[in-house]
């Protein structure tokens, strides 16, 4: 990963990406059948092949030396290419970016269309070509590729910090729902854009987190922000009992042409795989979102149902919350600015903080370090990635920061320092005076 | 339909022949005596009470007719009333002869209407000019006056449990004075005004004791007043008042009980509820002063269930009349409408026989259960009475097996009324706790051990009658299950108690049976299921099934703080012996831990540079602690230091440094 440390005079771009099964064309003369998709689509059909041929190439080659890791990334002096084996076959290749954000990529079709296989047995090849053609086309402009570091790596969920008697209370409130309105499977719970409950399995809830934190809420906030006359807040009007209103399907329940349409997402695709209705249904910061089956139509009756029944009890609990989240914000301290930059991930539960991110979502990444600061920060993680054993990597970086990683078990926690004239035993005593302050309750050795 | 009665007649009534012209029968209401008087007492009298120990049979000389006849309490002295001026006492003191004497009123010109006994040795006679409290004294044959009050009485009425007596003054009858008996005191409390629905003129009595009738509920002094309905007024239906008669401080209108009909009625006090008896449709409603009707204005009440008759009894045939093969005989209950008797039901009985029976009147609780539909309000009228506590674990039973749909929402408030009075029974245990550890010199009254009373249905209960078997049905869904059990523990949570682990337990068995790995993982995160070392186990157990349970488990360990020797444990088993090492000289504990461990374990691994470390380590370690880097006899570390020789050398040993 030194050599990238000599880009840094490039912000990253994306050249191509492609998606093939090389099990397609596999007679001389049909290459051109392999290829799913392809970015930019206005290249010339023979490059397309040459680079889809070249990376096929890499990909089998490597295979010789290793049949169950091929080669996930080639690095050239130009560019960088990563291919993922998404699927048995399914190949998708992308260029200069980290691997991670390719994953991402395949597991955000993934939760919207299901698997490539699915659609090949529902429709063809045509069908998955459609469904590339669909989804890649917008999505990969909303990637913005320049902001990615270290937590799209982990692509971690920020947990709410709730105490035990306002998380009972969720927990009994998202039972009720559950329990009159018997068509939802699934109810997962966020305040403040953070997670509090999800009944969905972690995986999945991870890309639904991915995308309802950084695409639906987005979009859904300015209306909260502007004023009250402003033409963009919602209707209201006449249902002063509460604050909730659906984030997906009818914007007005009042409004007669409401359409009753909800996206639908793909979860649990290893086993049961289940095409699901996602309704997203916020009242003031607490959003929840309910699952139901798609093979049930949602009527007007239903949604009136649940906005009724979820609407006032979610105004209530949110603003129990917020009380809650201010007392326990009173007792430890005023919000002061932390001391500490760090970066902490548990692959256990994906858990994730950062103090070094102040926004991040789909558009903008604001940090509050400089982007080779973070470049150092992927190379560590790299490193720990390598080996299972629990380790520590001190890094003193050109300017007088001091960058610090720590693996134990299965957490991760990287702390930058700006401390002139440290030294490697100061620097030492100074995390460990973080884990004790930040970190007392779980069981980080140092 | 016979389900549904939930008012019965005790097993065992007291049985006592009819009165006829040799026969008197006298009710003592105090002792719940009835006394049998054949021929003034010269044939006999039998004495029956609810059980065997009050029973007496003796024979006294018939000094003329018997107007009343009365035990002190504990049957020390009889009491019998012949002539309207005297009483004479018989002591029944064992060992004692049986001395006699006999006491005249004071007053002048009066009569006795009746006399009490407020203890062993004390009584209250009443006359129709006041009120003479005397001291008996038995082997002086005589009695002490302490005290007496002047005041003109129509009638009398008494409290055998807080022994006040309560006069009928005025001309119309319906101020009430009441006088309190202690230990020989007598204290006046504040009279008070009946307010009568229609006044007569001429004033004359108007307000009899047959509408007024006194008792305790719920540990407070009640006179309940029966207003029959009155034609001035635009409410047609009769209604029961209450007062509220205060030790200290004046008497409250508190109460009013709706009885939403007309005609003859008789009262009882069971359990704390006021039972009215409505003569003409043969049914009884009762009354819960402590339920809040929420349609009603404050302290109105209507019956809590709707009016039934009592269940029917059948007196068994026994004596000499007794034939097997004859089945017992359906009895008909005529209730004495004439007199109140909040204890008891007394009942002169249509039977072949001719026998008045006495009987205990008391509610069945199991058919209230299908009478009361909310089970909100089914809980708060059960947890107030005395045998609930099977009745109520069997509601909470039924409503979690699907019988009804009330669904979670009906299941918290059930739980947390349970948990309401859970809470105050351990606060008051609590507070009793620290009174008495504190010394009995602070806090002047010596405190009583709080009684627990079978309304306390604690987290045992709850487990043992209701959830272990809950949550083992098949055909229940576990969703239902889980929420079902964390509805309880928020229920605990929100009154702080403290879950008992095996709640714990539950919850777990049911996540892990259905693969909810990732929901268990939540609710430790948010610490729902607080941190124990049983739950660490039980987390350490699962390991195998759901690997982060591993870690879990640690940082539960680790907040603990005293489970430090566990965790060296679970890491040396994970072979992790240069992270144990770590992790206990972070605590400050590597001092006097046992190196062999270590070593061993070291060893396990097959990595011979881990085993120097460690080995280095330990050898440092014995130098700072005793100045010598070799290990004593008594840590066993002998076959190490023999491999280690082998592998490393004997000059790889840590020379003892000479200053």
């Amino acid at each position: 990963m030194a050599s990238g440390m000599q880009e840094k005079q490039y912000t990253p771009s994306l050249l191509s990406f492609f998606v093939y099964n090389p099990s397609f064309g596999s007679r001389e003369g049909e290459e051109e059948k392999k290829i799913l998709f392809y970015h930019p689509s206005e290249v010339e059909k023979n490059e397309k092949i040459r680079n889809v041929g070249l990376c096929e190439a890499i990909v089998q080659f490597t295979r010789t030396f290793c049949p169950t890791k091929p080669a996930k990334s080639l690095h050239t002096q130009k560019n960088r290419q990563f291919f993922f084996e998404a699927e048995d076959s399914f190949w998708i290749v992308m260029d200069t970016v980290y691997g991670a954000v390719l994953r991402e990529c395949y597991s955000m079709y993934k939760l919207f269309n299901g698997t490539f296989g699915r659609a090949m047995e529902a429709g063809g090849v045509e069908l998955l070509m459609q469904k590339l053609d669909k989804f890649f086309y917008r999505y990969l402009q909303t990637l913005h590729l320049q902001s990615c570091d270290l937590l799209d790596v982990f692509g971690g969920i920020a947990f709410f910090p709730l105490d035990k008697m306002t998380y009972l209370k969720i927990q009994s409130f998202v039972n009720r729902v559950e329990e009159s309105l018997s068509l939802i499977k699934y109810t997962a719970f966020l305040y403040n854009d953070q997670l509090i409950w999800s009944g969905l399995e972690q995986d999945d809830m991870r890309i639904l987190y991915k995308y309802l934190t950084t695409s639906l809420f987005p979009r859904h906030s300015e209306p909260e922000l502007a004023g009250r006359d402003s033409p963009l807040r919602p209707e209201v009007a006449g249902n002063l009992l509460h604050y909730g209103r659906f984030l997906t399907g009818p914007a007005n329940l009042k409004d007669p042409e409401a359409k009753f349409r909800f996206p639908r997402i793909f979860v649990n695709t290893e086993d049961s795989y289940e095409e699901l209705h996602l309704i997203v249904y916020k009242a003031m910061s607490a959003a929840v979102c309910f699952m139901i089956s798609a093979s049930v139509e949602l009527t007007r009756e239903f949604c009136e149902q649940l906005d009724g029944l979820v609407g006032p009890q979610l105004t209530l609990l949110a603003s129990d919350i917020c009380e809650q989240y201010n007392v326990n914000r009173r007792i430890s301290g005023p919000d002061k600015e932390p001391q500490f930059k760090f970066i902490y991930f548990n692959h256990m539960n994906l858990a994730e903080k950062s103090t070094i991110h102040m926004r991040k979502t789909a558009s903008v990444s604001l940090t509050s370090v400089h982007p080779d600061l973070m470049k150092i920060l992927g190379d560590i993680n790299c490193d720990f990635a390598r080996v299972d054993e629990d380790e520590e990597i001190i890094v003193k970086a050109m300017t007088d920061y001091w960058v610090v990683g720590k693996k134990s078990d299965q957490r991760e926690l990287y702390v930058i320092l700006n401390q002139k004239n440290a030294n490697l035993i100061e620097v030492n005593e100074e995390v460990k005076r973080l884990c004790a302050t930040q970190f007392n309750n779980i069981f980080f050795l140092d | 339909m016979s389900e549904e009665h939930y008012l019965e007649l005790c097993e065992n009534p007291v049985q006592f022949e009819n009165a006829s012209s040799v026969n008197n029968v006298f009710f003592d209401e105090a002792n719940k005596q009835v006394f049998a008087v054949r021929s003034g007492g010269a044939t006999g009298v039998v004495v029956k009470g609810p059980d065997d120990k009050n029973s007496v049979a003796f024979r006294m000389d018939d000094k003329g007719e018997v107007k009343c006849i009365k035990f002190s309490i504990g049957n020390k002295i009889l009491a019998v009333q012949r002539t309207p001026k005297s009483v004479d006492f018989i002591s029944f003191i064992p060992d004692y002869p049986h001395l006699e004497c006999s006491q005249e009123c004071k007053m002048k010109n009066a009569s006795i209407l009746g006399f009490c006994w407020t203890n062993w040795n004390e009584i209250v006679f009443v006359t129709d000019q006041g009120i003479e409290f005397y001291q008996v004294l038995p082997d002086k044959r005589s009695l002490k006056l302490l005290k007496s009050q002047s005041v003109n009485v129509n009638w009398y009425m008494y409290c055998p449990e807080t022994a006040v007596i309560l006069l009928s003054t005025t001309a119309q009858g319906n101020v009430l004075q009441p006088f309190a008996f202690k230990s020989g005191t007598m204290s006046k409390m504040p009279k008070f005004e009946i307010e009568l629905p229609v006044v007569p003129k001429p004033a004359k009595p108007n307000l009899t004791e047959r509408d007024i009738a006194v008792a305790t509920i719920y540990g407070q002094l009640y006179v309940m007043y029966l207003k029959h309905h009155s034609r001035t007024t635009d409410s047609p239906c009769a209604e029961v008042v209450l007062y509220q008669l205060p030790r200290e401080g004046s008497y409250k209108k508190t109460n009013v009980l709706k009885l939403n009909t007309t005609g003859k009625f008789a009262l009882n006090v069971v359990d704390n509820l006021v039972v009215v008896h409505h003569q003409s449709s043969q049914t009884s409603i009762i009354f819960d002063i402590k339920l809040r009707e929420p349609d009603c204005a404050l302290n109105v009440h209507q019956p809590v269930l709707p009016g039934r008759s009592i269940h029917p009894y059948r007196i068994p045939l026994t004596g000499l009349a007794a034939v097997p093969t004859q089945p017992p005989v359906p009895c008909e209950l005529c209730i004495l409408y004439e007199t109140f008797s909040p204890a008891c039901l007394t009942c002169a009985v249509c039977s072949p026989f001719a026998s008045g029976y006495l009987w205990y009147l008391q509610v069945k609780l199991p058919p209230t259960v299908n009478l009361l539909q909310d089970k909100g309000k089914l809980m708060d009228f059960l947890l107030r009475r005395r045998d609930c506590k099977m009745v109520i674990l069997s509601v909470c039973a039924q409503m979690l097996n699907g019988g009804d749909k009330g669904g979670l929402p009906v299941v918290a408030t059930v739980f947390d009324k349970l948990n309401q009075v859970y809470k105050e029974y351990l606060e008051a245990e609590q507070t009793y706790t620290v009174a008495t550890e504190s010394g009995p010199s602070r806090g002047s009254a010596a405190r009583e051990r709080p009684v627990r009373t079978q309304a306390v249905i604690d987290q045992s209960d709850m487990y043992t009658h209701v959830l272990s078997s809950f949550s083992e049905k098949k055909d229940t869904s576990h969703k239902f299950i889980i929420a079902v059990l964390m509805e309880y523990i928020r229920s605990l949570n929100q009154v702080q108690i403290t879950v008992q682990h095996y709640l714990y337990e539950l919850v777990i068995k049911m996540l892990v049976q259905h693969n909810l790995f990732y929901m268990l993982h939540q609710f430790l995160q948010y610490h729902v299921l607080s941190d124990s070392k049983p739950l660490a186990c039980l987390l350490l157990s699962l390991e195998s099934t759901y690997p982060p349970a591993h870690q879990l488990s640690l940082d539960m360990l680790k907040r603990l703080s005293t489970a430090n020797d566990e965790i060296v444990e679970v890491l040396l088993s994970r072979q992790q012996v240069l992270g144990a090492l770590r992790f206990i000289r972070s605590v400050g504990g590597h001092g006097n831990i046992s190196a062999r461990k270590f070593l061993d374990a070291a060893r396990q691994t097959a990595d011979q540079m881990l085993f120097y470390t460690i080995f280095r380590f330990f050898e440092q370690r014995n130098m700072r602690l005793r100045g010598n880097p070799s290990f004593i006899p008594g840590e066993h570390c002998e076959e190490h230091v023999v491999y280690f020789k082998q592998v490393f050398g004997e000059q790889a040993l840590m020379k003892q440094v000479t200053v």
